[in-house]
């Protein structure tokens, strides 16, 4: 019963991984770049949402209101004032760009905030419990987290597939020349694109900092975790990333129940594997995002 | 006759000139004495010099990665641990430590071949990342051997056998000829006729395998060779501070002081992450205190390069003078005036 358990903690879990690699999956698959600075990204809304919490008493919940517009500002002017114009440099520059703002961004948390770990409090979902019998009970804040990736990724296809907005991003991803010859704004569509990334990144980075203790140097990993369920389910597929997601998530679970020590390496391991055995993901599909 | 036949007749192709043979008789001069240097100055000046010859390595290395593979790798640092756990766990099988230094670069070297079959598999920035995730896993890892010393990190305790004095000298003799082994293999590499098929590849890839370049062997070359050189550069590092921690060697300010030095040297010419190092040295003594203010500064700058100055310190000389200390590529000679270089895409070697 302990394993069902890990399973289920796994699924939910994956959840949050969706999340945080929706917004890493949609930079590349519609500009090609691979934002290193996602989780840090993810990380700064968290801080900015606890300092809200210390100085005006605000939940996390209400901070958000504030928080991701903010973060779809600061989206915006990545792309515009850091990502594009680094672009005449090849096509490699946005990747170190990102990787250097990365650094700025755990190391600046660093200096205001010290290397101490704290946590967010999400108030009564903190302790709501599902209980499904005597000895697995699903967490009210897991599930919520797991519904918003749910809702997240239809809401993002469903962009994707039925919206002008979204034909001209994928117009702009597959030849961004030829959109401008029908009136696409390539670089508006990427812009916006950037803005809805790094909102989902603060989003996903907002329920982690609620999930489980942060402190400036969590960036990275979730990164990496972002990065490991785009890859195991699939680039270009939104629904490869929520099964990449609770493949990386059940995998960490799964290893912690048989040693603790083990729960992400056994996460890194089923990456590796799948990347060896399994190129295309599990979702392997020819369509960009 | 016409006049392109005309001038044909007096253009020659040329790869050295005055200025590259005066530089490298200053080279070799330096080199000596280098060597001597241990003689004249103490242990306080030597294990400075270790660390800036440690620092040039990773610098060539990345520069060798990214500049002429367009390998941009965010996880050199996996390579840095392995040399140095290696040279450990050699030394403790009852290797001379200093011998296990030398091998310990090759064993990173053999790592190297299985991973980059795996990481092959993504290209550009997903390479970078999933490099990354190596690290990581390899961190992980070695965190979990208590004969390496788990999570705390290990002593290298067989170089205690010499004194301190004898101890520093034979690590900066071995940093010193590591380094120069090294940048010669990379400008032997480079000046072959596979390094002018990786820079075909870093400047068009679609269009290199097209003539014939066969861009993944090419690219796993590099990768090996840069594994090496990373794996050098772990274990003349543990040579020195005789002391390795899973999370500081496996770390990824590594890849941040990489790409910061090669940057600012100049991406994709040989002469640039040398003269980045020097920088980063010269920099890294003076505000090395200052925590993660430098390292917010480091990173400021970088992204600054990228977008103002993408073609570094050295790629801006070139540009401006036509001049190369070190000949990697073919230029013309015998025209009447020097053809000016508006080269913005790297100094190919066509």
């Amino acid at each position: 019963m302990e394993w069902v358990n890990a399973v289920i903690q796994g699924i939910l879990l994956g959840g949050l991984y969706a999340l945080f690699a929706c917004g890493l999956s949609l930079m590349f698959g519609v500009m090609r770049i691979i934002n290193l600075a996602h989780g840090d990204l993810g990380l700064l809304a968290a801080f900015m949402l606890a300092s809200l919490s210390d100085a005006a008493g605000l939940s996390p919940f209400v901070g958000l209101l504030v928080v991701l517009p903010g973060a779809a500002a600061v989206g915006w002017a990545l792309q515009r004032g850091v990502l594009m114009p680094s672009l005449r440099a090849g096509e490699l520059a946005p990747l170190i760009a990102t990787f250097g703002l990365s650094i700025v961004i755990s190391n600046m948390l660093l200096e205001i905030y010290s290397s101490n770990s704290r946590s967010l409090d999400s108030g009564a979902l903190e302790t709501a419990t599902l209980k499904l019998n005597d000895q697995i009970s699903i967490g009210g804040l897991g599930l919520l987290i797991f519904g918003v990736a749910v809702a997240l990724l239809v809401g993002l296809q469903l962009m994707l597939s039925r919206t002008s907005f979204g034909r001209a991003m994928r117009a702009a991803a597959n030849d961004a020349d030829t959109a401008g010859l029908v009136g696409i704004n390539a670089n508006a569509v990427y812009a916006w694109a950037a803005a809805i990334a790094v909102s989902t990144a603060a989003l996903a980075g907002a329920f982690f900092a609620m999930r489980s203790s942060f402190d400036p140097s969590s960036g990275p990993v979730q990164l990496i975790f972002a990065f490991e369920a785009v890859i195991i389910g699939g680039l270009g597929s939104l629904w490869g990333t929520l099964v990449g997601g609770i493949v990386l998530g059940v995998a960490q679970t799964v290893g912690a129940q048989a040693d603790p020590a083990y729960s992400i390496l056994v996460g890194h391991v089923v990456f590796l594997v799948m990347l060896a055995f399994r190129q295309g993901g599990i979702f392997a599909v020819e369509a960009r995002a | 006759m016409s006049a392109g036949a005309a001038l044909a007749g007096q253009v020659t192709i040329q790869r050295w000139d005055r200025l590259s043979r005066l530089f490298t008789g200053v080279v070799l001069l330096l080199l000596v004495g280098l060597t001597l240097l241990p003689m004249a100055y103490g242990p306080a000046t030597t294990d400075k010099l270790t660390t800036l010859f440690v620092l040039i390595i990773l610098a060539v290395m990345w520069n060798a990665l990214a500049g002429f593979g367009g390998l941009v790798s965010v996880g050199q640092q996996a390579f840095i641990g392995i040399g140095a756990y290696a040279t450990i766990a050699l030394s403790e099988q009852g290797i001379n430590a200093y011998v296990a230094v030398v091998l310990a670069a090759l064993v990173a070297g053999l790592i190297a071949l299985p991973t980059s079959f795996l990481v092959f598999r993504l290209s550009g920035g997903q390479f970078a990342i999933g490099m990354w995730v190596v690290a990581e896993a390899l961190r992980l890892v070695v965190g979990q051997f208590e004969s390496l010393g788990g999570g705390t990190g290990k002593s290298l305790t067989t170089l205690n056998v010499y004194e301190p004095a004898v101890r520093q000298a034979n690590t900066y003799w071995l940093a010193l000829a590591l380094m120069a082994i090294l940048l010669t293999l990379v400008l032997v590499l480079l000046r072959s006729r596979l390094g002018s098929a990786l820079q075909a590849i870093r400047d068009d890839e679609v269009g290199a395998a097209s003539l014939g370049v066969r861009v993944t062997s090419a690219k796993r070359l590099l990768f090996l060779l840069a594994a090496v050189g990373c794996g050098a550069a772990g274990a003349l590092l543990v040579a020195q501070t005789l002391r390795v921690q899973p999370d500081s060697i496996f770390g990824v300010e590594w890849t941040a002081y990489m790409i910061f030095m090669v940057l600012l040297g100049g991406l994709g010419t040989f002469e640039g992450p040398i003269i980045g190092a020097l920088l980063f040295f010269g920099i890294q003594e003076q505000f090395a205190d200052e925590g993660s203010w430098y390292l917010i500064g480091l990173a400021l700058v970088a992204i600054a390069m990228t977008i103002v100055a993408p073609r570094g310190v050295w790629g801006t000389v070139v540009d401006r003078f036509a001049v190369r200390l070190v000949p990697i590529g073919y230029r013309l000679g015998g025209l009447p005036e020097p053809l000016p270089r508006r080269d913005p895409g790297g100094e190919r070697g066509s």
